[in-house]
C-alpha cells in the first residue's frame, strides 16, 4: 500500500492534467489551476519546512564533526536566522515597517535591502564569471582534433567573423553565409533534437502513469 | 427650426454596418460571445461603437470601441446562461448611424476543444506504438537498443571515484518538479545511488528546490536499502541548498574545488550556470556525465564534459541503466515513433513540392 497509494495519485492526477488539455470547460480548468497551482504551492510550503531543516542539519552536522571548513557552516546558519528574524519581523521595506526596528539612522538593513544590495550583486557577480567560463570553454572546444571539432572550428569561424563588420569588408557574402548556417542547419539540428525530447517526454510520462518507470520511487 | 432639420437630415445620413450578428466563441471555457458585422459603406467612419443588453433589461451598456477597419469584437464579459444582444453603431467625425442589433447569443461553456484534435490523434498515435512495444517487451527479450556512449561510462566513472576514494556529485538540475528532465533526472539517481552503495562510494547531491530535495532523499534512501546497505544512508548525503539560481551555482562551485567529487553528474535541467558549473568541474579533473534536454545549454555541455546525453538520451538513460526489459521496450517505440515523424516530414516535404508541380492541377 505504501507504494500503490503514490502510484494510484499519479495515475490519476496525471491523467486528469493530460485530459484537462483538451477541455475548456470552466469546472475543469479551475480544478486543473487548483491542482497546478495551489496544491503545489501548499506542498511547497511544507517541503520548504523541510528544506530548512536539511541546511541546518547539514552545517550543524559540520560544526559538529569540525568537517574541513566548518567555521563557513556558521557563516550560513547565523545569515539564515538574521535575515529569517528581519523578514519575518522587520517588514518587508521602510514603507512597510515590521514590529522590529531595521534601520539605525539612515542605515537600513530590511529584508527588501539586503536582498537587493546583497543577493543581486552577488548573483551578477557570479552570472559575470560566465563571460571568462565561456572564453575558456571555446579555447578547449574551438581545437581541430577531429573531423567534427574542425567543422564546428569552422562554423564558428564563420559566424563570428559574420557577425562583425570585418566580415562583409573580407568577403561579402560572409554575413549572409552566417546567417544561413544559423537558420538552415543549426535549426534543423534544434528541431530534431526537440522532436526526439518531446518523445522522450511523453514516454517518460506514459511509464510514470502506468506505473513502469517506478525510480522516483526509489525503484521497485 | 431650420437648424434642426438640417440636423435631422444629417443623422443616418452615414451607412450602418450591416449583418450584426453574435454567437458563442467556440472551444473555450465560456464568457464570451464574438459579435461579428459587415463594414459601412461610407468611407468617413472612423470607429465602431459596439453596446451589449441583457435579456430582460432596458439599458445598453458600452462594451467599447474598435477602428473601422475592425468587423469583429470579442466580449469576455458575458456571464454563462444569460442570453445577449448586440449593437454595433457607425461613428464618424460628425455623425452616427447604428445598425439593427444582432439576435441574441448565449456564452457556454465547451467539453472539448475541437483545435486539440491534431494533437489528440498524435498523442494516441505515439502512444499506442509506445504501449506497443511496452507490451511486446515482455516477451520479447532481445530488443536492441544502441548504444549511448554516456550511460556506458557511468559504470566506469562511478569505479574511478571508487578507486580514488573520492566522493561523487549529482546535481539534479535546478527546475521544480514539474519539469520532466528533474523527474528523469531523479530516475537516473535512483539508479546512480545503487551503484555508489554497492560500490561504498560517498555520493553529494545538493539540491534547489525543496520539493525536489525531498523526492531526491527519499530516492537516495530507498536506492540504499534496495542496494542491501540502508546503514551507509546518512542525511548528509542529500541536502538543500538555496532556491537562487547562483546562489547554488556558488555552493555547487564550492562543494566541486572543496570535496573535489571524481565524477560529476550534471542532469536535468539547467539555464545560464551550466556552463558555471561544467567548467568548474573541469578544472578540478573530475569525469563529468552531464544530460539535459534544455537545447541552449546543450553546446556548454558538449563543450565541457566528458559525456553529454543529448536530449531524449536523458529520458532513455534510467531505462538503458537498469536494463528493464519494459522499460527498454519504451525506448524501442520512441524510436519507431521518431522513425514515423520523419516519414511524415519527408511525405510532407515532397508533397509540398509537388504541390507546385503543373500537372497537379489537372488531377
Amino acid at each position: 500500500m505504501q507504494k500503490r497509494l503514490p502510484l494510484i495519485l499519479v495515475l490519476v492526477t496525471g491523467v486528469f492534467g493530460a485530459v484537462a488539455f483538451f477541455i475548456p470547460h470552466h469546472a475543469v480548468q479551475a480544478a486543473d489551476e487548483a491542482m497546478r497551482n495551489d496544491v503545489q504551492r501548499i506542498i511547497a510550503a511544507f517541503s520548504l519546512v523541510l528544506g530548512v531543516g536539511s541546511i541546518l542539519t547539514h552545517h550543524f552536522n559540520k560544526i559538529q564533526h569540525r568537517a574541513s571548513n566548518w567555521q563557513y557552516s556558521w557563516i550560513t546558519v547565523i545569515t539564515l536566522f538574521v535575515s529569517a528574524v528581519i523578514g519575518l519581523f522587520g517588514g518587508i521595506d521602510p514603507a512597510r515597517p515590521g514590529v522590529l526596528p531595521t534601520h539605525i539612522g539612515n542605515f537600513s538593513f530590511h529584508i527588501q535591502t539586503l536582498y537587493m544590495n546583497m543577493m543581486i550583486p552577488l548573483g551578477a557577480t557570479m552570472f559575470s564569471l560566465l563571460a571568462f567560463f565561456m572564453a575558456s570553454a571555446a579555447y578547449r572546444a574551438f581545437r581541430a582534433r577531429n573531423l567534427s571539432a574542425t567543422l564546428l572550428l569552422a562554423a564558428a569561424f564563420v559566424l563570428m567573423l559574420g557577425s562583425v563588420p570585418l566580415g562583409r569588408m573580407i568577403f561579402h557574402p560572409l554575413p549572409s553565409f552566417a546567417e544561413w548556417i544559423l537558420a538552415v542547419p543549426n535549426t534543423a539540428a534544434k528541431r530534431g533534437i526537440n522532436f526526439g525530447i518531446q518523445l522522450g517526454v511523453l514516454a517518460t510520462s506514459l511509464k510514470i502513469l502506468l506505473g513502469i518507470e517506478r525510480g522516483w520511487l526509489g525503484g521497485g | 427650426m431650420i437648424l434642426t432639420c438640417f440636423v435631422a437630415l444629417l443623422l443616418g445620413s452615414i451607412s450602418p454596418p450591416g449583418n450584426v450578428a453574435a454567437r458563442d466563441v467556440p472551444n473555450d471555457g465560456g464568457g464570451s460571445i464574438e459579435v461579428t458585422w459587415t463594414r459601412s459603406a461610407d468611407s468617413t467612419v472612423v470607429s465602431y461603437h459596439v453596446l451589449r443588453q441583457a435579456q430582460g433589461s432596458e439599458q445598453w451598456e458600452t462594451l467599447g470601441f474598435v477602428g473601422r477597419r475592425s468587423l469583429s469584437y470579442v466580449d469576455d464579459g458575458a456571464r454563462n446562461g444569460v442570453q445577449y444582444r448586440y449593437e454595433v453603431i457607425a461613428e464618424s467625425n460628425t455623425e452616427t448611424t447604428e445598425a439593427p442589433p444582432s439576435g441574441y447569443a448565449v456564452a457556454s461553456s465547451q467539453w472539448f476543444d475541437t483545435n486539440t484534435i491534431p494533437a489528440l490523434v498524435g498523442t494516441v498515435v505515439l502512444s499506442f506504438i509506445l504501449l506497443y512495444f511496452i507490451s511486446r517487451a515482455r516477451w520479447d527479450k532481445k530488443l536492441f537498443i544502441r548504444r549511448i556512449s554516456g550511460l556506458d561510462a557511468v559504470d566506469e566513472a562511478l569505479g574511478r571515484a571508487t578507486e580514488m576514494g573520492r566522493p561523487t556529485l549529482y546535481v539534479p538540475g535546478l527546475s521544480s518538479i514539474a519539469d520532466v528532465a528533474t523527474i528523469a533526472a531523479l530516475n537516473i539517481l535512483g539508479e546512480v545511488a545503487k551503484k555508489t552503495a554497492k560500490f561504498g562510494t560517498p555520493l553529494i547531491v545538493p539540491n534547489t528546490d525543496p520539493i525536489v530535495y525531498t523526492v531526491a532523499r527519499e530516492i537516495v534512501k530507498e536506492s540504499y536499502t534496495t542496494a542491501g546497505r540502508p546503514d551507509a544512508f546518512t542525511q548528509d548525503i542529500v541536502f538543500f541548498v538555496t532556491d537562487q539560481q547562483f546562489a547554488f551555482a556558488a555552493a555547487v562551485d564550492g562543494i566541486m574545488t572543496r570535496e573535489r567529487p571524481a565524477t560529476n553528474f550534471l542532469i536535468g535541467m539547467f539555464f545560464a550556470e551550466a556552463l558555471i558549473l561544467a567548467e568548474t568541474g573541469a578544472s578540478t579533473g573530475a569525469v563529468q556525465i552531464a544530460g539535459t534536454d534544455a537545447v541552449s545549454q546543450l553546446p556548454f555541455f558538449i563543450t565541457a564534459c566528458d559525456y553529454t546525453l543529448i536530449g531524449e538520451e536523458l529520458y532513455a538513460a534510467s531505462a538503458y541503466l537498469s536494463r528493464e526489459p519494459l522499460l527498454l521496450g519504451a525506448i524501442k517505440g520512441q524510436d519507431y515513433s521518431k522513425a514515423l515523424i520523419v516519414g511524415l516530414i519527408v511525405l510532407g516535404t515532397l508533397l509540398a513540392l509537388l504541390a507546385g508541380l503543373p500537372v497537379l492541377k489537372y488531377l
